[in-house]
C-alpha cells in the first residue's frame, strides 16, 4: 500500500533472488560450526550447577591429565579487565562483568555460568575431561524474581553495587537495583482527578529467549606472530572484534573476525560468550579450537531477554488517552543492563499523551545476562500500554482503533524522552488497520474473539563502511560489513543497482571480515538496510562522480557537461557523446585506474516505525488453549526495497510474539535451576501453532534516507503480546495480565470465573 | 575408543568411514565426512535441522548412531540438486522468500521432498502437519508453506517431462 506518493523506482520495490540463495537451499553456506581448520581441536566448557554461589577452588590438575585433553583454561588464564562501559550498539556492556561472565572470577551468578574450558582432541574427550575439574563452591542463596530481588532483605548479587539514578545519585545502601531512571510531564495527578475513566493493572512477563536455531561457536586460531583469527557467528564482526581486543587486551589491528554465515540471532548475537575463551585456548595450545554450545547452553548460558513487573495507571478523557502512571522493573540478569530504559521510552510512543510519570528499575537477578531481544524492551512495555488502552476502550464503550486514532501521535508530537517526532506514519498505520479487510469483517462463533494493540520501535543508524568495486565487464563487487541475517545482501544490492540504474544481477554483494572493509556496527536496531542502504547509496554516487569524470576526460569536456541517467553518461552539450556504464567500465584502466566507489558514514535520520496489529483468537473451554485463527500486522516500513523480506521480516517477529504469549517462558524452581532448557520444553511456535500471517505494508517515506527506507524487523514483535491478550479479554471476558498465556493458567482463570 | 567400520550409500555413491560407536550420523557427517549442509540446532530431535532421508524415512540425523546406517540409503541436502539444476523445491523456496537465515532451510527441504514423494498434492493442513517437527524462528512459517505449495506443480510438470 502506498500511502504517500514516492517516486518510480526500477529496482527497489521488485523481489529478485537473494545472491546467497542457492548456496542456503544446498547446503553449501558456510555457517559458524561448519568451519574445519588444518590442526584444529575441540573445547567444552564447564557450567555452574549452581544459581549463586562463591567459588573457593578451581582443581583443574586431574583434567589436565586426562587423555587426548592439551589445554584446560579458567579466569585466571583472562587478563585483567576493565571496568568500563564499552558501546556495542543496541547493547552496551561492562568489560569486567562481560569478562566475567565469559569466565566466572570470585562468584557464579547463575545455573549455567562458565566456570573453566577444556580443549581436547575431540569433543566427547573434552566432555570426558570437564567432569574431572573439581570446583569447591560455596552455595548463596538465590534470588531469580524481579520483585524479590528489589526487597530490601534480598539476597545481594554483588555487596558493592548501589542504585544509580539520573543526575549521578548513587544510594547509600548496597541493592540489586542497579539503576532508577524517570521520564516525566504533565500533571498526572490532575489529569486523573479529571478524567472520564481510569484503569490502574499490574502486568508480568516472564524471562523468554530469542530461540535462534543455530547455537553459538567460536573457533580461533592464534598464530605464532601473534595475530588472531576467529570465524563465528554473530551479528557484528567489529562488535566481536572490540569484546576480544577488550578482553584480550590484544589491539584491534591484530584481531580478524571472519563472518561466518549466521543462523539467527534477533539481538542475541552481538555479546561474545566462547570467541575468548576459544581464542586463549588456542594461544595455549598453538592449534585452532572451535567451541560450539549445546542446545541447554544455549538457554542456560546466552543472554536472554528480561522477565518483566509493570505497574501502569492510565486515564481517558473526551476519548482520547490523557495520562499514564508506570512503574517497570525489568531483570537484567547476574550483571545490569536490561532494556527498561527502551521499554520506558517506547510504551507511549503511538500516543501524544501530555501527562505521564515513568519509573524504571534495572534489577540483577540470578539469571543469564539479558541480551538485546527483537526490539528489546519494548514488548513487554507495550503489554501494559496496550492491555489498558484496551480496557479504557471498553469502559468507554469506543472502538478501540477509532481510541488509537484519536490520540495518535504524528510529526510534532514529544516522545516521553523529549525529543519531537519527525515524518512518522504512526495515523497512517492505524487507518490501514482500521480500513483492512480483516477490521471490516466481522468475528463470530462462540468463545471467539478480536484484539488489537499498536507498537513502537526507534530504529537505529550508527556506523557503516562499504566499497562497491566497478570490474572493467560492468559488473560490481559490493563490500559490505553487515552480517546478513535476512537478505541484506539483496537489499543493498538492490539500492546500489537503483542508484547506478543498473540490474540487480551484475552486482556480487559479500560480506567481508574485519580486515577487508571499514568499520561496521552490529546488524541490529534494524538498521543495516536503512545505515548501509545509506552507505552504498553513497558509494554509488561516488561511482557516478568518477565516470562522469572518466567520460569528461575522454571526450576531452567540462566534469560538469557530463550527466549519469539511466545507467549512461551523456554530454550535455554533445549528444553525440554518450556510453552506458559497461562500456565506460571497459576503460578504466587506460582512463586513469580503477572505479572503486566508497562510503564511510554515522548514519543520522534513523526513522521510527509504528505498527498495529489485529488477531482473532478461540480459546477452547475444556483445554485453556488459544488457536490464533486470523492475524493481520499493519506497519510503516518507509519504503519496502524488498518486500518479500518486508513481509517476511514482519511474519517472523508476529509469531515470536505469539509465542511470546502463549507458550514461552524461562521456568525455574525455588534454588534458581531452569526447568525446560530444551526446545522440547521450552516450546516455541511450530507450523502447526499458527495461520498464515497476513501483512499490510504501508509506505510513508523516512525523510532521513534517499529512498525513504525506515529499519523494518523489530517492531513487528511489539504489539502481539497485548494484541493477543486483548483478543482473549474480548473472547472470554477475562483480562490475563501475566504471561505467558498457556493452556493451564487460562483454564484456571477460567475455572475461577465459573 | 575403538572405531568400528561402516558402509553405507550417501547421496548415491557407496561409501565408507571409521566412527566410534558414540557418534551421531550427523557428527560423522559433518565432522568426519565434511557434509556440513545438515545443521545441528539442537542435537536431541527436536528441531529438525539435522534431517534427511534414510531408507525413505525422514530421520533426525542427531538421533541415528552412525553404526546404525551399515548398509542403509542417505539423502543429504548435498544430494537434492543435480549441478546447478535446483530441484523445484529449492527453486521455490528461493521464490517465495522461505528463508531469511538458512540454517532450518535443508532440513525442512528434506522434510518436504519426502512428503511431496509420498503425497504430491498435499494441501496446506497436510504441509503444515508434516513439517511440525521442523523449527524455523525467522519466517513465522507463511513463505515456507506457501514456497512447499508453490512447487507441487513445477515437480509434477519435472517428473512428466
Amino acid at each position: 500500500m502506498t500511502t504517500v506518493e514516492k517516486p518510480v523506482y526500477s529496482v527497489i520495490g521488485t523481489r529478485p533472488i537473494r545472491p546467497d540463495g542457492v548456496e542456503k537451499v544446498t547446503g553449501k553456506a558456510q555457517y559458524g560450526a561448519d568451519v574445519h581448520l588444518p590442526g584444529m581441536i575441540y573445547g567444552r566448557i564447564l557450567r555452574s550447577p549452581h544459581a549463586h554461589a562463591r567459588i573457593r577452588s578451581i582443581d583443574t590438575s586431574a583434567a589436565a591429565k586426562h587423555p587426548g585433553v592439551l589445554a584446560v583454561v579458567t579466569h585466571g588464564d583472562l587478563p585483567a579487565a576493565d571496568d568500563r562501559v564499552e558501546e556495542l550498539g543496541e547493547t552496551a556492556v561492562n568489560v569486567r562483568e562481560l569478562s566475567s561472565n565469559i569466565l566466572a572470577s570470585d562468584k557464579v551468578l547463575y545455573r549455567g555460568h562458565a566456570v573453566a574450558a577444556v580443549a581436547a582432541a575431540s569433543p566427547h574427550v573434552a566432555e570426558e575431561a570437564l567432569a574431572k575439574i573439581k570446583v569447591d563452591y560455596e552455595v548463596l542463596p538465590a534470588v531469580v524474581d524481579v520483585r524479590d530481588a528489589m526487597r530490601e532483605d534480598a539476597p545481594l548479587l554483588n555487596e558493592a553495587r548501589r542504585t544509580k539514578s539520573m543526575g549521578g545519585q548513587v544510594s547509600d545502601r548496597p541493592s540489586n537495583i542497579a539503576s532508577h531512571n524517570q521520564f516525566k510531564a504533565g500533571d498526572v495527578e490532575a489529569a486523573f482527578a479529571e478524567a472520564d475513566v481510569v484503569v490502574e493493572r499490574e502486568f508480568t512477563t516472564k524471562m523468554v529467549h530469542q530461540g535462534y536455531v543455530e547455537p553459538q561457536n567460536a573457533t580461533a586460531a592464534w598464530n605464532s606472530d601473534g595475530t588472531l583469527t576467529v570465524y563465528t557467528s554473530t551479528q557484528g564482526a567489529f562488535a566481536v572484534r572490540a569484546q576480544l581486543s577488550e578482553i584480550l587486551r590484544h589491539p584491534l589491528a591484530r584481531i580478524k573476525v571472519v563472518p561466518m554465515e549466521i543462523g539467527g540471532g534477533f539481538g542475541g548475537k552481538t555479546v561474545v560468550y566462547l570467541d575468548p575463551v576459544a581464542a586463549v585456548l588456542s594461544k595455549k595450545t598453538g592449534r585452532p579450537v572451535k567451541l560450539t554450545m549445546n542446545r541447554a547452553e544455549v538457554f542456560e548460558g546466552t543472554g536472554p531477554t528480561s522477565g518483566t513487573y509493570i505497574k501502569i495507571k492510565a486515564a481517558a478523557k473526551d476519548g482520547r488517552l490523557t495520562a499514564v502512571k508506570a512503574t517497570l522493573a525489568y531483570e537484567a540478569g547476574a550483571y545490569p543492563g536490561s532494556s527498561v530504559g527502551a521499554g520506558a521510552m517506547t510504551m507511549l510512543s503511538p500516543y501524544d499523551v501530555e501527562n505521564f510519570e515513568i519509573d524504571a528499575y534495572d534489577v540483577v537477578v540470578n539469571k543469564p545476562k539479558t541480551a538485546a531481544y527483537r526490539a528489546p524492551g519494548a514488548p513487554a512495555a507495550a503489554f501494559a500500554t496496550e492491555s489498558a488502552v484496551d480496557e479504557l476502550t471498553k469502559k468507554l464503550g469506543i472502538d478501540p482503533l477509532d481510541f488509537r486514532r484519536n490520540s495518535a501521535s504524528r510529526m510534532g508530537t514529544r516522545m516521553v524522552n523529549g525529543i519531537a517526532f519527525p515524518r512518522i506514519g504512526n495515523e497512517e498505520t492505524l487507518d490501514a488497520a482500521i480500513n483492512s479487510p480483516h477490521y471490516r469483517s466481522p468475528i463470530e462463533g462462540p468463545n471467539r474473539g478480536r484484539g488489537v494493540a499498536s507498537g513502537y520501535w526507534f530504529n537505529a543508524g550508527m556506523q557503516s563502511s562499504v566499497t562497491a568495486a566497478v570490474n572493467s565487464d560492468g559488473t560490481i563487487n559490493l563490500i559490505e560489513g553487515s552480517t546478513d541475517i535476512g537478505g541484506t545482501r539483496a537489499s543493498l544490492a538492490m539500492q546500489l543497482a537503483e542508484t547506478l540504474s543498473v540490474p540487480y544481477e551484475t552486482i556480487r554483494p559479500t560480506v567481508a571480515d574485519t580486515d577487508s572493509v571499514g568499520h561496521n556496527d552490529v546488524t541490529g536496531g534494524s538498521r543495516t538496510t536503512f545505515a548501509s542502504g545509506l552507505a552504498v547509496y553513497e558509494a554509488g554516487m561516488d561511482v557516478r562522480r568518477q565516470m562522469c569524470a572518466r567520460a569528461a576526460k575522454l571526450w576531452s569536456v567540462d566534469p560538469d557537461d557530463v550527466v549519469y541517467e539511466g545507467g549512461k553518461l551523456r554530454c550535455t552539450k554533445d549528444s553525440t557523446r554518450e556510453l552506458t556504464f559497461s562500456e565506460l567500465a571497459k576503460q578504466s584502466a587506460r582512463t586513469g585506474g580503477p572505479i572503486v566507489g566508497k562510503a564511510s558514514l554515522l548514519a543520522r535520520g534513523a526513522g521510527g516505525a509504528f505498527a498495529t496489529h489485529i488477531v482473532d483468537v478461540e480459546v477452547d473451554p475444556e483445554t485453556g488453549k488459544t488457536t490464533i485463527l486470523r492475524y493481520t500486522a499493519v506497519q510503516d516500513v518507509g519504503t519496502a526495497i524488498h518486500p518479500a523480506y518486508v513481509e517476511g521480516q514482519i511474519q517472523g517477529g508476529v509469531v515470536q510474539g505469539i509465542g511470546w504469549a502463549l507458550n514461552e517462558e524461562y521456568a525455574y524452581d525455588e534454588s534458581g535451576r531452569m526447568l525446560n532448557s530444551s526446545f522440547l520444553d521450552y516450546r516455541m511456535p511450530t507450523t502447526l501453532d499458527v495461520p498464515m500471517i497476513d501483512t499490510i505494508v504501508v509506505e510513508v517515506p523516512n525523510p532521513g534516507h534517499p529512498y525513504g527506507v525506515r529499519g523494518v524487523g523489530e517492531v513487528p514483535i511489539v504489539p502481539p503480546l497485548a494484541a493477543i491478550a486483548n483478543a482473549i479479554a474480548d473472547a472470554t471476558g477475562h483480562r490475563f495480565t501475566d504471561l505467558p498465556m498457556s493452556p493451564r493458567r487460562v483454564l484456571e482463570a477460567l475455572e475461577g470465573l465459573e | 575408543m575403538r572405531r568400528s567400520q561402516v558402509q553405507t550409500r550417501l547421496n548415491g555413491n557407496d561409501i565408507d568411514f571409521l566412527c566410534e560407536p558414540r557418534q551421531s550420523l550427523l557428527e560423522v557427517l559433518r565432522d568426519e565426512l565434511g557434509f556440513t549442509g545438515s545443521k545441528e540446532g539442537c542435537n536431541n530431535g527436536n528441531c529438525g535441522a539435522c534431517t534427511v532421508i534414510m531408507n525413505g524415512r525422514i530421520v533426525n540425523s542427531c538421533c541415528v548412531l552412525a553404526v546404525e546406517t551399515e548398509g542403509a540409503e542417505i539423502q543429504t541436502i548435498e544430494g537434492v540438486a543435480h549441478g546447478e539444476k535446483l530441484h523445484p523445491l529449492q527453486q521455490a523456496f528461493l521464490e517465495e522468500a522461505a528463508l531469511q537465515c538458512g540454517i532450518c532451510t535443508p532440513g525442512f527441504i528434506m522434510s518436504a521432498k519426502a512428503l511431496l514423494e509420498r503425497e504430491p498434492n498435499a494441501d496446506e493442513a497436510r504441509i503444515r502437519h508434516w513439517l511440525a517437527g521442523n523449527l524455523c524462528r525467522c519466517t513465522g512459517y507463511d513463505k515456507i508453506v506457501k514456497a512447499v505449495l508453490s512447487a507441487e506443480p513445477q515437480l509434477q510438470e519435472a517428473k512428466q517431462s
